[in-house]
């Protein structure tokens, strides 16, 4: 599963930075490494959105706050 | 608000945006020839002998604009027919000399050049002279002054001289290409080829980002230019030209920063390899000491190269204040991450271009850099940042940084590294007085050029390099 967390200037200041470490957490927490890649792209396009992040191409908004349920309602889900 | 601080880089201006104007409408080869009429109209002429004359001027530089002279590996270029063959004789007695009986500039003559007239007035005998300047300084009316060309004062490389045809020829042995002889000129005869027919055609070609995406990595001097508008607003325009995204080079300054702080505890001794200029003139003048240059990127680069490795098929702009970077890209090791650069200068013509008034538009956004990575606009930030990056990384190594403000002090620091007498282990060799702010790209240079890049700096949301950095090991933690 691949994924990818927008890094471009409208995302950054809106947390983007705490959304991948919460996500490098929780993913080395569930022991995914293996499983999950993840990777930065500067800018998708949708600034008003963000944290923009897509899983497998979908597209997901995502807050510093909401990493958690994110990743236990979206991510899990995907795997399992 | 002024847009530019002389009526050469106006020039220079009006003829890119010509020839940009003419590429987005696909029409500028039939239209070339038009061009210097265009910018030039009427029969009367307002700077040069006639019309014509200032029209054939323009016909070069529309050729400089379009890329100029390929058979010419430099960047910085001079059209001899604009070049005014200014008189360079050296020290002469003006008639301010009072015919004084002190005679100190005879006293202080190492060569007796100096002879005294029936009035007492003092002659200097060129063929004894050797333009050492001590009559000059020694003469309380300073009644003797040096004829120097402006083009040979600004090269404090010595790469200019006066060729067979008395025109300005540039040694491309010595040049390292920092454009403080285009600024300076006061004919422009000397200038930088422009790239943007390229940045124009990656632009077009990309089918607004869908073939491929165009990313501009803007240098952080932009803090300090295009003061008539906010800096969101630049962003907006840099966006609205075409780009898919702005990038701060500023974040490639937080990777190198940390990189070069390690380096530096490695080795002992290391100079920066930020500024192009300054690493030209290592190599070519200094090439002992080459190998203590940093082996890390520049900040540009080292962006992006990050940027390429999010996205591989992507292209990749500089925009910034230095005509050095139209050097540095085509480098064997930069070549795969930056695909062309653009001055400040060019960006402003590229906006008028397509009639961007970026005054009016909505404030974008550009952050993704620490206060550290911004500072390296300006001198000193540098060192500041390597001691930073040393602190935040725990690394016990005692720094003692030489920053180096404009290509002078390079050269005096460097000679007495050459004999290992420098007191400092760290250069910081900007080649540029000021730093980066006063490139030669820039469309303005001011005293507040400092302060507003230490303000922007102090802006940035991440505070700490490691902070700034950590998304470049996204993948790997």
């Amino acid at each position: 599963m691949k994924i990818t967390i927008c890094i471009g200037s409208s995302c950054h200041l809106k947390g983007s930075r705490q959304v991948v470490e919460g996500l490098q957490n929780l993913v080395a927490k569930h022991n995914l490494k293996d499983v999950v890649e993840l990777e930065g792209t500067f800018c998708m396009g949708k600034c008003q959105t963000g944290v923009n992040v897509t899983v497998d191409g979908e597209f997901y908004s995502v807050t510093p706050d909401g990493v958690e349920t994110f990743f236990e309602t979206t991510v899990l889900p995907r795997i399992k | 608000m002024r847009k530019f601080d002389t009526k050469i880089q106006h020039l220079k201006y009006k003829v890119l945006r010509s020839v940009a104007r003419h590429a987005w409408n696909d029409d500028l080869l039939q239209s070339i020839t038009d061009i210097p009429k265009e910018i030039m109209p009427g029969k009367e002429p307002t700077m040069r002998c006639c019309v014509y004359k200032e029209r054939a001027i323009l016909a070069e530089r529309v050729k400089i604009a379009m890329g100029g002279d390929k058979n010419n590996p430099n960047v910085i270029e001079v059209i001899d027919i604009a070049c005014d063959d200014c008189p360079a004789s050296g020290y002469y007695v003006t008639d301010t000399c009072r015919g004084c009986i002190a005679h100190r500039c005879e006293d202080v003559c190492p060569k007796h050049a100096l002879t005294f007239d029936e009035h007492q007035k003092a002659h200097i005998d060129k063929s004894l002279c050797i333009n050492c300047g001590k009559c000059a300084a020694a003469c309380p009316y300073n009644a003797i002054n040096n004829r120097k060309r402006p083009c040979e004062n600004a090269c404090k490389v010595k790469a200019i001289s006066a060729g067979p045809d008395g025109s300005a020829s540039i040694s491309n042995e010595k040049c390292i290409s920092c454009g403080a002889c285009v600024y300076m000129c006061p004919f422009g005869a000397i200038t930088d080829k422009s790239f943007i027919l390229d940045v124009i055609d990656m632009i077009k070609k990309s089918e607004g980002n869908s073939r491929y995406k165009v990313y501009a990595v803007v240098a952080p001097s932009i803090a300090s230019q295009f003061t008539y508008a906010k800096l969101g607003q630049v962003v907006t325009g840099i966006e609205k030209l075409g780009f898919h995204h702005a990038v701060e080079a500023a974040l490639g300054a937080d990777m190198v920063a940390y990189g070069e702080a390690r380096e530096l505890a490695e080795k002992g001794f290391l100079t920066s390899s930020c500024c192009p200029a300054f690493v030209s003139h290592v190599q070519k003048k200094y090439p002992k000491l080459a190998e203590h240059v940093s082996h890390n990127l520049s900040p540009a680069a080292m962006i992006a190269k990050y940027i390429k490795s999010t996205d591989p098929t992507c292209r990749i702009v500089f925009i910034g204040p230095c005509t050095a970077k139209k050097m540095e890209f085509r480098l064997e090791h930069v070549r795969p991450y930056i695909d062309s650069v653009i001055t400040f200068e060019e960006l402003q013509a590229l906006f008028d271009s397509k009639d961007i008034d970026i005054t009016t538009l909505n404030e974008g956004v550009l952050d993704n850099a620490s206060y550290y990575g911004r500072i390296f606009a300006r001198s000193g930030g540098l060192s500041d940042a390597v001691v930073e990056a040393l602190k935040e990384q725990n690394i016990d190594f005692e720094v003692k940084p030489v920053a180096c403000d404009g290509i002078e002090q390079c050269n005096a620091a460097l000679l007495k590294a050459q004999v290992g007498k420098l007191d400092g282990n760290f250069i910081e060799g900007m080649a540029c007085v000021g730093g980066c702010i006063g490139g030669a790209g820039c469309l303005t240079h001011g005293p507040k050029n400092k302060a507003d890049v230490d303000a922007y700096g102090k802006e940035a949301m991440e505070k700490t390099i490691s902070d700034a950095i950590s998304i470049y090991n996204i993948g790997n933690k």
